[in-house]
């Protein structure tokens, strides 16, 4: 079918200009010369010289810190992603009861996550889990002495990922709109047919949600994987690299080293992995994920 | 006696329920708070105790705080931040109206492919592009100065909120455009008469995710900006936590709670905005 345009239609087209543009220049053409830097050596003093898969091997083979840091990576991801789901969720759970004051507590819980990965909140979390900070003052109370949150390797990477966890505000914003959208008929209906709590929460709130839970679940996962400020900060990266992401190997190859190429080459895998974990998700998703459409209209 | 019973239970159930969110809400604020406290305490008093009173009040931290690490002060970085983000919040509310104005009202070539492209950038990885963008703003001359933040700004260099502009401009009534239409309105007048107006709650929401980030970022000017003299507060807190001053602790917690505050005073402003924001995009944070 030829769909005729008329004259004003493509007014539309000088409105979304700037996108095209900016989508031209700041993403597309980076995203294209990141894949041929990525073959390349290249220190910004010389033009890039073509390397093969150098960069690649190089990665897998002689650079003992990336599969460090792409642990470390993923154990952050493992740690935050689903501790600040179950968060946000169970929160949002409460908050949709028809409580008093309900408000003053919504506004409670997502202040922290306003300040988002920056510089003030890290620096708080410092404080707050030095060795001799306020969170060891407070477990001294319960007789719990002295532990080293973020200088003892095994432990230091919880500690960091905690800030994100505490930090579940707009998933829980999300949540609860979607909570509030599930009609109560499903409820009473439940409640006639004599099912326990247990059961209406897993028969309806679950399958209800979960076109948000899904989408929480990818978005979380996407930024978590590039995340940078707050172990650079709390941390950078110590003690014995424990908390060092993929984020800050490409952030020490292309901005202390300027090993452009190299760093290109490692936000492509990055890249890469990031997708193989959406993929998961949105291949998964088809069998939790309920939409209501598919019922009946379709 | 069951009805009773049950009255009694639910009365527990319900006290219980606020006892948690009460106990989980203190758990949430009080690192915040203690900040603020612990600007106004000495430092022998910081680590000393819980409590967010400070037993005796200091105020110089904020005083000397402020002097940052001699060569500037922190109300350099206060401003420069300010230049930096003032711009890309108006640029960004504008280009992001104009792109959405043009996908939610147009039906032009192509539209159907680009808007899923903006759908797409909305959920790939950015880092990606980290690199080549570094080169190609360094090929620009664009170093060490504000152009990086304020010049992409201008092109709704950010999908979520052009994704945002665009489902709430489709659920805004069309009879009053199509009457401007008959009355002979362009579809610019159209916009800037009829359409922006009605999208001001976007807009606002727009504005303040916008400010929030920009105010916060630290990446961005950690990579583009080198000369102190033009550091944002993000890196004039980072550079004091550094320097070896860094004993003052109240100094820093000062400075911390002046570089929040503008956020929370937003935060408190609007907060409506913020949850409106959140529910119609689902943008992350």
């Amino acid at each position: 079918m030829v769909v005729r345009y008329r004259k004003k239609d493509f007014v539309g087209f000088l409105y979304i200009l700037p996108w095209l543009i900016g989508f031209l220049i700041f993403r597309l053409y980076p995203f294209i010369m990141s894949f041929y830097y990525s073959f390349s050596d290249y220190t910004m003093l010389k033009p890039p010289r073509y390397v093969g898969l150098y960069n690649f091997i190089y990665m897998f083979t002689k650079d003992e810190l990336f599969p460090k840091a792409l642990l470390n990576t993923i154990k952050y991801v493992i740690i935050t992603v689903p501790l600040k789901i179950s968060f946000a969720l169970f929160v949002a759970i409460i908050l949709n009861m028809k409580l008093r004051g309900i408000n003053l507590f919504r506004t409670v819980y997502y202040l922290p996550s306003i300040f988002g990965g920056s510089v003030v909140i890290s620096i708080l979390w410092r404080f707050l889990f030095m060795k001799e900070g306020i969170v060891n003052k407070f477990l001294s109370l319960f007789g719990i002495e002295g532990i080293n949150w973020l200088g003892d390797p095994r432990i230091a990477m919880f500690s960091v990922s905690l800030l994100a966890v505490w930090q579940f505000g707009s998933s829980m914003v999300l949540f609860l709109a979607r909570l509030k959208e599930i009609p109560s008929e499903l409820y009473e209906a439940a409640l006639v047919d004599g099912a326990s709590r247990l059961k209406m929460f897993t028969k309806i709130t679950l399958p209800m949600i979960s076109p948000i839970m899904f989408f929480n679940l990818v978005m979380q996962t996407i930024n978590a994987f590039q995340e940078f400020t707050g172990p650079y900060i709390i941390t950078g990266g110590g003690p014995v690299n424990s908390t060092y992401l993929l984020s800050m190997l490409i952030y020490d190859n292309a901005f202390k080293y300027f090993r452009m190429g190299y760093a290109a080459a490692l936000s492509w895998v990055q890249f890469v992995i990031i997708l193989i974990f959406t993929a998961f998700i949105f291949r998964s998703s088809t069998y939790w994920t309920y939409y209501e459409y598919d019922e009946g209209r379709f | 006696m069951y009805s009773q019973n049950r009255k009694a239970k639910n009365t527990i159930s319900l006290l219980l329920t606020y006892a948690f969110l009460i106990l989980f809400g203190i758990f949430m604020i009080y690192p915040l708070l203690w900040v603020v406290s612990a600007a106004f305490k000495s430092n022998d008093e910081i680590f000393t105790s819980l409590s967010l009173i400070p037993r005796k009040i200091v105020t110089d931290s904020f005083i000397k705080g402020w002097q940052g690490t001699g060569q500037y002060t922190f109300g350099r970085f206060f401003v420069n931040t300010i230049i930096i983000t003032v711009p890309v919040v108006l640029f960004t509310i504008i280009s992001s109206t104009l792109v959405a104005y043009g996908f939610a009202r147009f039906n032009f070539p192509l539209k159907k492919l680009f808007f899923s492209i903006v759908v797409a950038t909305l959920m790939l990885p950015d880092s990606v592009n980290l690199i080549p963008r570094y080169i190609l703003f360094n090929f620009f001359g664009w170093m060490d100065s504000y152009k990086p933040f304020i010049i992409p700004s201008m092109f709704a260099s950010s999908p979520f909120f052009i994704f945002m502009m665009v489902q709430f401009m489709r659920g805004l009534p069309k009879e009053m455009e199509e009457a401007a239409i008959i009355d002979g309105c362009n579809s610019l007048q159209i916009l800037i008469r009829i359409t922006a107006p009605l999208c001001k709650s976007a807009m606002i929401s727009i504005g303040i995710f916008q400010f929030i980030w920009t105010w916060n970022d630290f990446f961005g000017p950690l990579i583009f900006i080198n000369s102190v003299e033009k550091y944002t507060i993000a890196l004039g807190l980072r550079m004091c936590v550094d320097s070896a001053a860094a004993i003052a602790w109240n100094q820093i917690m000062a400075m911390t709670v002046i570089a929040m505050l503008p956020c929370i005073i937003i935060f408190f402003a609007a907060q409506k905005y913020f949850v409106e924001g959140i529910a119609t995009s689902g943008i992350k944070g």
